[in-house]
């Protein structure tokens, strides 16, 4: 594994790999000295061509918790929005010898143009490429799923263990929301279905993409009849991404009222789910749009976990891209 | 403990057999001895074993503490020490696999702690779990078990209970099989020697 850019990509072994390797690193980050020697000397650079704190900060403590020096560049007040191109800020982070960049972009695909084009010697990580892919958000809800799922579906994981070594066999998990506009939709579908568990895509129709027949997953209009029939394992729900509703809110269902009636989860629909179902959402929250009050502060809901668990998981990331010899050949998993 | 006659004695066809089952459990034995001599009982005593082989000959040692004095409890004083991510080697190999690290129930700040290994070569190993136990907490002491000292330091290291001297040219490779883990009779085995052009170290 040389790059980190679409979950599409990933094995069930590299993904399994990846996850078990996140457990290490979470192990880690319990202990009183949570700073590991194991990226010393090696630079990261965060390369954000589109705001986002929660990312950005989340990749910054995994590189500085494994010891790498981080590098923040962001468009905004930068080069670029002076105009550079995304190949000259290559040849600017290469001149500069960055060992690993983690590109978020406002185009699908730039950071597979990053990493393919020959710009850069570096190691790419895809944080999130237009409606494109999220794989390390993906792999922290696997990871996050994992740990409270496995073993439910007929697996022999223990909990103790957070399910080291398992896959998501048999699970069965909602995605519920703008599909249309989610990378992390698109990421968790080709991850999940990798790893063996069933998912279903809840959305009105008007946020459901064309082509999603395509996609290895079922989908439905209808989310009380999804979480009484089917009994999903767990719940995602996604945020309403209104800053892409070109038009407003308006453009994609009649009203933010409407929406939370037919695809909100509120006390009502919490109290349907199994025991032990689990909520989570990629954050941030539209607290009344997609998700109450009640659920997303329920017992059910992993939500803050998620966020430990992505730095776990985006230690791992950096850890298998960066730590090893990059030029030996089967640098795998 | 004794694997019994069951495993089938499985030789590296390339390689000598220099310890045999028998002689790996009274190594074994004697360096408990020597541990709880050295210690002056098993107060305050826990043991950590280095992944894969060394967890489970600190788990035999631990059976044999706990033998020679009941007051030792196995099970809340032995844990495991994974050093891959304070390896100064990492960016000379493909990328390793992590794994894991338990410590004792007891924990380790103001122990003293045995850390036990199959095969002492380098150093390099031991220096990375001292760099680990070092971020893990403040043992009273740190000494090193192995059950197999074949030379070559790299570092100045040295271990404080050793099962086997083993003087070795840098081309020959030591394996040690144990039951548990490699499901053939424990016996250290060495091969690459006469001459052979196999120049692969072990660790």
């Amino acid at each position: 594994m040389r790059h980190l850019l679409s979950t599409a990509d990933l094995s069930k072994d590299e993904a399994v790999g990846l996850l078990d390797t996140a457990a290490q690193m979470a192990a880690t980050q319990s202990r009183e000295i949570k700073k590991l020697p194991t990226l010393r000397g090696r630079t990261v650079v965060n390369l954000f061509f589109e705001d986002s704190t929660r990312t950005r900060i989340s990749f910054e403590t995994a590189a500085k918790r494994l010891s790498a020096d981080v590098i923040n560049f962001s468009a905004k007040g930068s080069s670029v929005s002076k105009g550079e191109s995304l190949k000259d800020t290559a040849l600017t982070l290469h001149a500069m010898g960055a060992d690993a960049v983690v590109v978020r972009h406002w185009a699908s695909g730039a950071p597979y143009q990053l990493a393919h084009a020959g710009w850069l010697d570096a190691a790419v990580l895809n944080a999130g490429d237009g409606t494109h892919m999220h794989p390390t958000q993906a792999l922290l809800d696997a990871y996050t799923m994992r740990r409270h799922l496995a073993g439910r579906a007929g697996g022999l994981a223990a909990p103790a263990d957070d399910g080291v070594g398992a896959d998501l066999a048999g699970l069965r998990i909602a995605i519920v929301g703008d599909v249309l506009h989610s990378r992390v939709a698109r990421a968790n579908v080709a991850l999940l279905h990798t790893l063996g568990a069933e998912v279903t895509l809840v959305a009105p129709p008007t946020l459901v993409p064309v082509g999603v027949e395509a996609w290895p997953c079922r989908t439905s209009y209808d989310l009380d009849a999804t979480l009484a029939d089917w009994r999903p394992d767990a719940v995602m729900m996604l945020r309403v991404q209104r800053e892409r509703m070109s038009g407003g809110a308006g453009a994609f269902f009649p009203s933010p009222l409407e929406y939370t009636r037919y695809y909100g989860l509120d006390a009502r629909r919490l109290a349907q789910l199994a025991d032990h179902a689990i909520v989570m959402h990629p954050g941030p929250m539209n607290r009344g749009l997609e998700i109450s009050a009640e659920a997303a502060d329920s017992d059910k809901a992993v939500i803050v976990e998620q966020v430990a668990n992505g730095i776990a998981v985006r230690m791992a990331a950096l850890y298998l891209l960066m730590a090893g010899d990059r030029s030996a050949e089967g640098n795998d998993l | 403990m004794n694997p019994g006659p069951a495993l089938p004695e499985v030789p590296e066809p390339d390689g000598t057999t220099v310890l045999g089952a028998s002689d790996v459990a009274r190594a074994l034995t004697r360096i408990a001895h020597e541990i709880v001599e050295r210690s002056r009982g098993v107060d305050d005593l826990v043991l950590l074993g280095i992944p894969t082989r060394g967890v489970t000959l600190a788990r035999r040692l631990a059976e044999r503490l706990a033998q020679i004095d009941p007051a030792f409890d196995a099970d809340a004083c032995t844990g495991e020490l994974d050093v891959t991510m304070y390896r100064d080697d990492l960016r000379r190999q493909p990328t390793r696999a992590v794994g894991i690290t338990r410590l004792p129930a007891v924990g380790i700040e103001d122990k003293t702690v045995v850390l036990v290994d199959d095969v002492l070569f380098s150093g390099r190993t031991i220096r990375a779990a001292l760099d680990a136990l070092g971020d893990l907490g403040r043992p009273r002491a740190v000494r090193l078990a192995c059950l197999v000292d074949r030379g070559h330091r790299e570092v100045p290291i040295r271990p404080d209970f050793v099962g086997k001297n083993l003087p070795t040219a840098q081309s020959e490779r030591v394996r040690v099989r144990l039951a548990e883990v490699d499901d053939v009779a424990d016996a250290v085995v060495i091969a690459g020697r006469d001459g052979s052009t196999d120049v692969r170290s072990t660790r």
